[in-house]
């Protein structure tokens, strides 16, 4: 178990430093000029010659790496180009947002997903099944945007017109300040994000369950006299989880580093939103910072994930 | 060829049967699935209406970036509904839908196909050599699809337009980055099974090189899952494309594509829901037809696998 933390571990530190390398190169072959930008069209050049000092871009590509390296090791991640704030408090201010919204949408999704997937499963090539099956196809069609405009016309706007105003257009409160204000805003996100992810869940419920449903210790445990509620739920879902478990560490792992889409969607002033914002103002650190913080989420669900395996799954052993 | 299905089969007509390869027989149970052949037909319109969009531009006598400031916009400067003159309403800037919608086909289906063949092409070599040569190279290849694929990719991606510009070739590499390592992990899952064949002993122990062993006997094993995992690659890479298009980080305006209509209809769905409507629409029927081609593909060449 110990080894199998670490190894995973120094796996996880080796991504990170591998995105933080990809993101410092690619920013620094590509052909434009930060300083110059930040200075306005009109500067001099000796004002743009100060701002690139100032920010430290005129010492050698290496020595700016090292100096980000040794920030990064103490928590740093250096201060935004635009607003220098740091990058630190700039990211903090939006992680409630998207995690808000990231883990109120996987509770839905799984719900719904898992017992879609489980309804499909018991019935194969049923009516029932068959439904479930064209909707999961419709579901894994339908970009995220798509849906989250069709929700905003529908829910948001044609009820609007007709004097019911239960759904916001966009924004955000925060749960601290008013919790029915926070579930109000994002509840369309939610729906959103929940409706199209549920259908690769119910897919992946579905396969695999019926893969499971046809092991040799299902027939035991029926023949054994087991309810099949039992032998469905207990010897049968719990084994047949695993990929969907794979699966959610996935995707909260990277709605976790911005659920970019939804976000600019509805306007939400999450992690994606800021990524969006700081990619057209070429806001280097503030990039760096997301992306790094995205790969760590990801890392560190993939970790939960393969631990998790062993609490789901009695035949799994970690090594 | 007609093989009735109440008559047993007569003795004479089962010769010619023996002699069908899988991927014939794939191709006939593909031919007899209607699904495959309503998404095979609505892909065939598609590439159409994509080839033709310059002659559907003429017929209406609009271009795809021609703005029509007087007859396409309201007198408040609003976009004006679907009429005799302009067939699916306007725009914002008082540009025709459906030539944008037509011209937009192009983009999407060019950048699904385009990202899904590179990312293709890349993941077979990689998954290929690293499941059929094993050892050091394996590990270096297998580590690295790992890597790629724990990357927060749509981030990412965005970071890299941003980087590089956003064009339409940034869009299809892009894509293809992001998309080759899962199909190299399938690759090398499927050859390193292959690989302790019997078959490929017998070739080696014939004297037969790595590369002709590669392409000869373990190349045509791993049609059927690329051709299947392919298939379903196109929608995932359109929807991308529309993806970052939407965020305006894909194809510059004033080029239409599905993805920056719908971020411009964005703040008109209230007024003008033909504007949202018919691009989102041509998205979604796009990637259902591509999706449901690509399930009655896998049916066809692993019957029994079922729908999931």
């Amino acid at each position: 178990m110990y080894r199998f933390v670490l190894r995973r571990l120094v796996f996880a530190l080796l991504v990170l430093w591998l995105v933080s390398v990809a993101v410092f190169v690619l920013f620094f072959v590509a052909p434009h000029d930060p300083a110059r930008m930040i200075a306005g069209r009109l500067a001099t050049p000796e004002t743009v010659a100060l701002v690139r000092h100032r920010l430290g871009l005129d010492q050698p590509v290496l020595e700016q790496y090292l100096h980000f390296l040794g920030g990064l090791l103490h928590g740093d991640l250096g201060y935004s180009y635009y607003n220098s704030e740091p990058v630190t408090t700039l990211i903090a201010e939006r992680i409630p947002v998207t995690l808000s919204l990231t883990l109120g949408a996987a509770i839905i999704w799984l719900l719904l997903g898992v017992a879609a997937g489980v309804i499909a499963a018991r019935r194969p090539g049923t009516v029932l099944d068959r439904g479930i099956t064209a909707l999961v196809l419709a579901g894994l069609s339908t970009p995220p945007f798509l849906l989250g405009l069709l929700f905003l016309y529908v829910l948001f706007f044609r009820l609007h017109l007709a004097g019911v105003d239960w759904f916001p257009g966009g924004g955000y409160t925060p749960l601290t300040q008013d919790p029915l204000g926070w579930a109000q805003h994002l509840i369309l996100p939610w729906l959103t994000l929940a409706v199209v992810s549920a259908a690769t869940y119910a897919r992946l419920t579905r396969t695999s369950l019926l893969e499971v449903l046809g092991e040799d210790y299902v027939r035991t445990a029926r023949a054994k006299g087991v309810t099949e509620r039992r032998v469905v739920y207990r010897h049968g879902l719990r084994a047949a989880l695993t990929p969907v478990v794979t699966q959610l560490g996935i995707d909260v792992g990277t709605l976790l580093g911005g659920a970019i889409v939804t976000e600019s969607v509805f306007g939400l002033p999450g992690l994606g939103q800021l990524a969006v914002q700081s990619v057209t103002t070429q806001d280097l650190p503030v990039i760096i910072g997301i992306v790094l913080l995205a790969a760590l989420f990801i890392v560190l669900a993939n970790i939960v994930v393969d631990a998790g395996y062993a609490l789901l799954d009695p035949r799994v052993r970690l090594a | 060829m007609s093989l009735t299905e109440l008559k047993p089969l007569p003795v004479e007509e089962a010769a010619p049967v023996a002699g069908r390869g899988p991927l014939a027989l794939a191709w006939r149970r593909l031919r007899r699935d209607p699904a495959a052949v309503a998404s095979a037909t609505v892909i065939a319109v598609l590439v159409a209406v994509a080839l033709a969009a310059p002659l559907i531009a003429a017929l209406t006598g609009h271009g795809p970036a021609d703005q029509y400031r007087d007859t396409g916009l309201t007198p408040d400067g609003l976009p004006v509904p679907p009429s005799g003159r302009f067939w699916l309403g306007t725009d914002n800037l008082g540009r025709d839908v459906l030539v944008r919608v037509v011209y937009g086909t192009r983009i999407s289906l060019l950048v699904g196909v385009a990202a899904t063949v590179l990312a293709v092409a890349a993941g077979l070599v990689a998954g290929l050599v690293s499941g059929y040569f094993g050892g050091a190279v394996d590990t270096a290849l297998a580590r690295f699809m790992d890597v790629v694929l724990s990357f927060p990719f749509l981030l990412f991606a965005i970071a890299l337009v941003s980087i590089a510009g956003p064009s339409l070739s940034v869009s299809v590499a892009v894509i293809a980055f992001f998309s080759w390592a899962a199909v190299g992990r399938i690759v090398r899952g499927q050859t390193l099974s292959i690989r302790e064949r019997e078959y490929i002993e017998a070739a080696r122990s014939l004297g037969a090189s790595d590369l002709r062993i590669m392409a000869v006997d373990v190349l045509p094993n791993l049609i059927a899952p690329v051709i299947v995992y392919g298939t379903l690659l196109i929608p995932v890479a359109i929807v991308f494309e529309a993806t970052l298009s939407f965020l305006g980080l894909g194809v510059l305006p004033p080029t239409p594509s599905w993805g920056n209509m719908l971020a411009d209809s964005l703040q008109y769905y209230q007024v003008a829901w033909w504007f949202a409507l018919f691009p989102g629409l041509a998205l979604l029927v796009t990637t259902l037809a591509f999706n449901l081609l690509g399930d009655a593909v896998r049916d066809a060449l692993a019957p029994g696998s079922g729908r999931g």
